[in-house]
């Protein structure tokens, strides 16, 4: 119990101090989470719409897959990354193994379908007659899909606030691409992992507190857009 | 009124097909919209009346046939800009999630239309429907009158060539669904623009339609003015279909006491309802509320309206038998097989037909 309450007052301590590489790692973290998640909407959004309004065969089995990407456990994902990135693996001449660009890579292939799966939900829980009335109103196929977008966009920013929550709390993918080298991949995830191993329960439970706190105002932000929508 | 390949078409349909696995869904030989009418399509749910307004709006595939817009295949037509010379109405009001003026403004803004315009156009049809002081309101806090009025606002504000509606009223209560019809075929009056619109209602479409089509189970069965389909319906499809078989349009003479005279065809003939006098009227009967009786004869009976008239032709109709009347007006009754061979009742026996002015369905036009 002493440990724990030791920890705490140490790591407000560090907190308060502005510690550089604890700033360091936070900044790289979102930097990192940040950009997986917008690359991840910029996938998730285009497929997800197209498998929402689409009409096709093979339409369900790519949903089950979704689906079942939804749930993709990281440490798979950062196998299957880093055998692909490793050097001697069929992309190791981009030589992107333990490199930010490596946990990008496998944070969007984590995010990616969370943000299609909860796109493709947002998109089919609309009235199926609308696109027919905003076509019958002369938009044309671009115009109708940024009019469903806006119509859905309470529960699509709950799908970007899920993508991001399930980067920014993974530490699988990241360890296995990132290797977590100081000042390079070192993330908060991959910090917190670190320290602890070592018995650095302090600066761990910082980190930990810093990781909650982002994860917390990233996430207020977007609620904060979304209850705006819903009251105007 | 029916013409074929008539240059004054503008939308027409040849030999339109809508097939869904084995099933046809829809079976069009031939349908001519003019320009500048009113066209009702009735029919009971299922019978295909939405794909027949879909495969309009361009946006249901068809089996076989054509649609001509303007006498060209709508398959030569680029279909967006064939899609934004029309408008849809469907039986939801399906506003977007912004206020009523956006949702007004959305046609027009799809067509790239200058601001000033778009906020002349807004202004005019939310003034015109009479939704004006609701500009600002957030779409999803209306009510279901006040959502359609802006829907219907929404496709007016576009000016199409072409405006198709799909049960637009069905959904609102009566009283509201009233109150917008008045307002709606005012509308329509004062616009001249061509209008296709669905109901399964015969009351709506016999107030809005200049022409109706009937439509069953995917079959185009009849068009023709409303007269002529609810007077002389083309099948015993059709007939059971409309129900009431007696069509007279008349125009109100005077109006008293919940009762209106209208004259119809030389003959003064009276109606429970209340209609301004010099207001255009059609007094829809049921055959089974007619009376026959031979000329010589002289029945009790309370009906405020008698007419003398003579037998057109009878028809066996199960136990009953359908006789069609010239009394000025055309009327047609429905008596038992007994009381027709009693009555003697023949092509050209002289009768007196009576029906009670409760019997009479007003419908203002």
């Amino acid at each position: 119990m002493e440990t724990i309450w030791n920890g705490i007052l140490q790591a407000f301590a560090l907190l308060l101090h502005g510690d550089a590489e604890v700033l360091e790692v936070t900044l790289l973290s979102l930097r990192i989470s940040g950009l997986a998640t917008a690359i991840s909407l910029l996938l998730g959004l285009p497929t997800g719409t197209w498998l929402a309004l689409g009409r096709f065969r093979g339409r369900d089995f790519l949903l089950s897959l979704i689906n079942t990407g939804m749930a993709l456990p990281p440490v798979v994902v950062g196998l299957w990354v880093s055998i692909f990135l490793w050097r001697s693996g069929p992309l190791g001449d981009l030589r992107l193994i333990y490199t930010p660009t490596a946990i990008i890579i496998a944070q969007t292939v984590i995010a990616a379908p969370v943000v299609t799966g909860l796109t493709v939900a947002a998109l089919q829980q609309l009235n199926p007659r609308l696109s027919l009335q905003l076509l019958g109103l002369g938009a044309s196929r671009t115009q109708m899909i940024v009019a469903l977008w806006r119509e859905a966009r309470l529960p699509l920013l709950a799908a970007l606030m899920a993508g991001f929550g399930s980067v920014i709390s993974e530490v699988g993918a990241s360890m296995m691409v990132g290797g977590n080298i100081r000042y390079q991949t070192r993330v908060l995830t991959t910090a917190i992992v670190l320290e602890t191993g070592k018995g650095e329960f302090a600066l761990a439970i910082a980190l930990g507190l810093i990781l909650l706190a982002l994860a917390y105002v990233v996430n207020l932000a977007l609620t904060w857009i979304q209850q705006r929508g819903t009251q105007s | 009124m029916e013409t074929h390949h008539d240059p004054d078409a503008i939308l027409e349909m040849l030999d339109l097909q809508v097939r869904r696995g084995d099933r046809t869904v829809l079976n069009v030989d031939s349908l001519q919209v003019l320009e500048g009418e009113t066209l009702a399509i009735i029919g009971p749910n299922g019978a295909g009346k939405s794909t027949l307004l879909l495969a309009l709006a361009r946006l249901l595939p068809t089996t076989q046939g054509e649609i001509l817009f303007r006498g060209q295949p709508l398959g030569m037509l680029d279909e967006l800009s064939y899609r934004r010379r029309i408008a849809l109405v469907l039986q939801e009001p399906l506003l977007l999630d912004a206020t009523v003026f956006d949702n007004v403004a959305a046609g027009l803004r799809y067509r790239k239309l200058p601001s000033l315009e778009i906020n002349r156009r807004v202004d005019e049809w939310l003034g015109r429907l009479g939704v004006a002081h609701l500009r600002q309101r957030q779409a999803r806090k209306l009510s279901g009158g006040e959502a359609q009025r802006v829907s219907l606002a929404r496709a007016f504000a576009i000016q199409p060539e072409v405006l198709l509606l799909d049960e637009p009223f069905s959904a609102l209560d009566a009283p509201t669904r009233l109150r917008l019809l008045e307002d709606f075929q005012a509308l329509l009056a004062a616009t001249s623009i061509t209008t296709i619109f669905i109901t399964h209602d015969l009351d709506e479409a016999l107030l809005l339609g200049e022409r109706v089509a009937v439509l069953l189970e995917g079959r185009l069965c009849q068009v023709g003015t409303p007269e002529e389909v609810f007077n002389t319906p083309a099948d015993g499809d059709v007939a059971a279909f409309v129900g009431v078989e007696t069509v007279i349009p008349g125009q109100v003479v005077s109006s008293s006491e919940g009762m209106v005279t209208v004259k119809a065809g030389g003959l003064q003939l009276e109606a429970v309802g209340e209609a301004a006098p010099g207001r255009s009227v059609l007094l829809c009967l049921r055959p089974e509320d007619v009376t026959v009786w031979p000329r010589d004869g002289s029945p009790h009976s309370s009906a405020r309206n008698r007419l003398e008239g003579h037998v057109v032709r009878t028809a066996p109709q199960g136990a009953l038998v359908r006789v069609v009347l010239d009394c000025n007006v055309p009327l047609v009754a429905l008596v038992t097989r007994a009381s027709a061979r009693e009555l003697e009742l023949q092509e050209g026996t002289p009768v007196t037909a009576a029906f009670k002015a409760s019997a009479v369905h007003l419908i203002l036009r």
